[in-house]
């Protein structure tokens, strides 16, 4: 196993240096010059656009730079923003707790409603509930985030006025981060159930929204997979055992019908830190996705590249983890197949 | 059983939602902010939400303008003199200002010569210890040439400074008042060198405002908590609580629910749902801006000032008031806004005259048509909300009098470096006064020396509108500075380089509850002479 795991760990390097290396070179090839974004309408005579450019580094060759950023990456720093004048990693690691909040309630909405409808749709193949079910899961997976955020805001903030229209906590609350963990934080800064209630009702509507997809995914990925065993011998062998239906289906055929449910789980962890972008930016949810943007804007090049290179990092890693779930479901992987 | 399964699920999901929402705090306001600051040192930032957190609220400069209004009060420099040749500025500084005092810098003086020299120094000197310091690059300073202009800030005792410029320039007591020229502690930046963390002068700042820093929540909230020991005396609100909120439409919603209490840049078209409500206000004023199209005078036929007119004639400006602004903004005839001193409301309106504009093409040659290039603006500014659709409008109109538009557009990057190359034949544009003073928009925006700098879009350098200009940035006398001005108004009416198109009002959203608040010319929001009603 752990040798398996190292070989996993071992081939992830070329892919980051891959990724570093697409991440410096795409954002360039965008038009546009962060100096003269700094100046905006403004401008300035060319002797300031040039020293501004030889402050920030930006008129030494692509190669130096990108030397440079991979110096910087390796050092743990990422370079420094151009806009914040920060490191990119300290301006990423304030901001990765709450997409990391936000992304975990998302996939357990979509785990914990995900795997139960596909279950009973498969239970119930063919039958009205399982269509319903199925063109319910249909209209999730092709709702695009941004309209299904404001209709959401509109009718449950606005109009029900059940939870917040954005944010993360109520700004009544002062929350000096400990752990960036909202949800955690409330505890360790001694405003207990209180403050935890608040946090989670800001928490809810964004959750839903950026599950939505990833829940409508694994719902059918689950129906699919499940339908696929449940034609198996052994699971017409338990039935006529006379085992009970729930049974059969939660104890033998489900966790034979997981290993596709769980590469779409890992496969998910990228749809969310997408999903991310358009979910912070609705919710002004202070995550990374939400920042990126903003830095896409301004072209801040160091911001861009590091923080693409660390979310490639995340998703990479969880996709070992997911890689190394498969071999504990299925031990005929052991072999390193 | 069931039924009282599903009733104690249901009790619980009403208790959850029916919790309090927090202590209420006493007097708390919460803004609803568009964008989170780039850093709370505002010599480093040139953008709105940088210095609406930390220019007025956590410091201050020697001269401000006074709130609602673009004329000079004094701040932190009670009184000032001018040498007569315009080139020494002798400060006398107030003596009763204190730096905030906070966990980690307790002041043991009164602000003094030395902050204001520091302040300065920091920026031109690039000896400074903290010249190079959190990138260092000071992009307001230097766009407005200040780095320049200034040959150097001395002490002449503890309370009085004196700036010598190396050529008279009228706007200078503006630019001092202007957002980016805060005044920083000389005591605190010895603290911070000794300890060697010079960064924290930037995000751990110390200002002599009427508020102090208490927390900043990257992306999602800053806190601030009064200055009780404020020199004009304690601030009515006990802390002010920045929501960062980007989208305009959820920050409408969060001031509808009440989650704020004033919001930054409504979008216009939420504007007649705000005045529905009761519980709000909606406050508008004539905005120190310009949304024009700037005509590139070095392409033909744009080189020929008749074609310019034509265009200029063929346009339906009226209509775009309607259609693009929603009736929120003013016609425009000359380069600067009505409310700024030295407009000539004498300058005559460019009509909607189409068969004049058909004589004009026709006697320059063009009977024919022509075909040009229009770049939309890719943004929404105030000055211009809807490029796109308002270039669908200059297209139609345009095509009456045998003009072809073929509309093009680029990311806001782009489109300003080649605007800035002199890329483009027509192109919308448009400005935004920080200063409020004339020679914001007329040296900034159609001098020679804005050409060169990459700001005069139409690239158009004439020398008698040049003469003008330099004239009236050279001397001190207000009425000469104003003939001066309404001269160049009148080239600039001959000559035509741009289509001016209009000048937008600001509106503002606010909550009831919120007293004393008034829209500021310069777009940055002031805090310290609000107050909330219980």
């Amino acid at each position: 196993m752990i040798r398996f795991f190292l070989k996993r760990v071992l081939q992830s390097i070329p892919t980051l240096f891959i990724v570093s290396l697409v991440a410096f070179g795409m954002i360039r090839l965008l038009p546009g010059d962060p100096v003269l974004i700094l100046l905006g309408e403004r401008g300035g005579s060319p002797e300031v656009v040039r020293e501004l450019r030889s402050t920030l580094g930006l008129d030494q060759p692509l190669a130096v730079q990108y030397v440079k950023f991979l110096k910087e990456a390796v050092s743990g720093r990422f370079g420094q923003s151009i806009v914040s004048h920060r490191p990119v990693s300290e301006e990423f690691w304030s901001r990765f707790p709450a997409t990391v909040e936000l992304g975990a309630l998302a996939l357990l909405f979509a785990i914990g409603v995900g795997i139960p409808l596909g279950i009973f749709s498969a239970v119930k193949r063919g039958s009205l509930w399982d269509r319903l079910m199925m063109g319910v899961s249909l209209f999730g997976y092709s709702m695009p985030i941004f309209w299904w955020g404001l209709l959401l805001i509109l009718i449950f903030s606005v109009h029900l006025g059940w939870t917040p229209v954005s944010g993360r906590i109520s700004p009544m609350y002062d929350v000096n981060p400990w752990s960036g963990f909202l949800l955690v934080d409330v505890w360790v800064r001694g405003l207990g159930w209180e403050g935890f209630v608040n946090a989670l009702k800001y928490l809810i509507l964004p959750a839903f929204v950026l599950g939505t997809v990833p829940m409508a995914a694994i719902a059918r990925m689950t129906r699919s997979s499940l339908l696929e065993v449940l034609k198996e011998d052994y699971v017409r062998t338990a039935k006529a055992k006379g085992l009970a239906p729930l049974k059969v289906v939660v104890h033998h055929a489900l966790k034979n019908a997981l290993i596709p449910i769980v590469t779409v789980v890992g496969l998910m962890f990228g749809t969310v830190l997408t999903g991310a972008v358009l979910t912070e930016t609705i919710f002004s949810w202070p995550g990374v996705g939400k920042w990126l943007v903003t830095s896409v804007i301004a072209r801040d090049y160091p911001v861009i590249q590091g923080g693409v290179l660390l979310i490639s990092f995340f998703v990479i890693a969880v996709n070992i983890i997911v890689d190394v779930a498969y071999v504990y479901l299925n031990p005929k992987l052991k072999g390193g197949s | 059983m069931k039924a009282l399964s599903w009733l104690i699920v249901f009790g619980g999901v009403c208790g959850f939602f029916s919790m309090p929402e927090a202590k209420a705090a006493p007097k708390i306001l919460v803004y609803c902010s568009e964008a989170s600051p780039s850093t709370f040192n505002p010599q480093l930032g040139s953008d709105g939400p940088t210095f609406t957190a930390a220019s007025s609220t956590i410091y201050n400069r020697l001269i401000e303008f006074k709130y609602g209004t673009t004329d000079l009060i004094p701040a932190l420099a009670q009184s000032w003199k001018v040498s007569k040749d315009g080139k020494t500025y002798t400060f006398q500084l107030r003596k009763d200002v204190s730096f905030h005092s906070t966990d980690f810098f307790k002041p043991t003086r009164k602000m003094n010569a030395d902050d204001v020299i520091f302040s300065f120094e920091r920026m031109r000197d690039k000896n400074n210890p903290f010249h190079n310091v959190s990138g260092g690059a000071y992009e307001y300073f230097k766009s407005i040439g200040l780095d320049a202009l200034i040959a150097g800030v001395e002490k002449k005792s503890d309370h009085t400074v004196v700036f010598q410029l190396t050529h008279p320039h009228a706007p200078f007591l503006t630019d001092l008042a202007t957002n980016f020229a805060v005044v920083l502690s000389k005591e605190y930046a010895d603290q911070l060198l000794k300890n060697k963390t010079l960064e924290k002068m930037d995000t751990d700042p110390v200002g002599t405002g009427p508020f102090k820093l208490v927390r900043y929540v990257k992306d999602a909230t800053i806190r601030f908590s009064a200055n009780k020991d404020y020199f004009r005396g304690a601030p009515k609100l006990d802390g002010i609580v920045f929501a960062i909120t980007p989208d305009p439409s959820v920050r409408f919603q969060k001031l509808k629910t009440g989650e704020c209490q004033l919001i930054a840049e409504p979008a216009p078209t939420d504007i007649k749902a705000m005045e529905k409500l009761p519980q709000l206000q909606v406050l508008h004023e004539p905005g120190l801006n310009i949304g024009y199209l700037a005509m590139n005078v070095e392409k033909a036929p744009l080189n020929k000032p008749e074609v310019r007119r034509a265009l200029a004639l063929a346009m339906n400006r009226k209509e775009y008031l309607h259609l693009i602004y929603l009736d929120t903004a003013e016609l425009a005839k000359n380069p600067i806004p009505p409310t700024l001193w030295s407009y000539d409301a004498g300058i005559k309106d460019i009509p909607y005259d189409v068969k004049a504009a058909k004589e004009l093409l026709k006697k320059a040659g063009y009977e024919k048509g022509l075909n040009l290039e229009l770049w939309t603006l890719p943004v929404s500014r105030p000055y211009n909300p809807n490029g796109k659709k308002m270039g669908e409008l200059m297209q139609a109109d345009l095509a009456k009098v045998g003009v072809n538009l073929k509309l093009v557009t680029y990311d806001w990057p782009t489109y300003l470096d080649k605007g800035r190359r002199g890329e483009g034949q027509l192109m919308q544009m448009g400005w935004i006064s920080d200063t409020g003073d004339p020679d914001n928009f007329f040296g900034n925006l159609l001098t020679c020396k804005a050409k060169e700098g990459g700001s005069n879009y139409a690239q158009w350098c004439n020398k008698d509108f040049d003469r003008e200009v330099s004239a009236a940035e050279k001397t001190l006398n207000k009425s000469q500075r104003i003939s001066h001005y309404k001269k160049a108004q009148a080239i600039f009416a001959r000559e035509l380089p741009w289509v001016p198109l209009a000048h937008a009002s600001v509106y503002r959203a606010i909550s009831k509850k919120l007293k004393g608040y008034k829209i500021n010319p310069i777009g940055v929001e002031e805090f310290y002479p609000l107050d909330l009603a219980q």
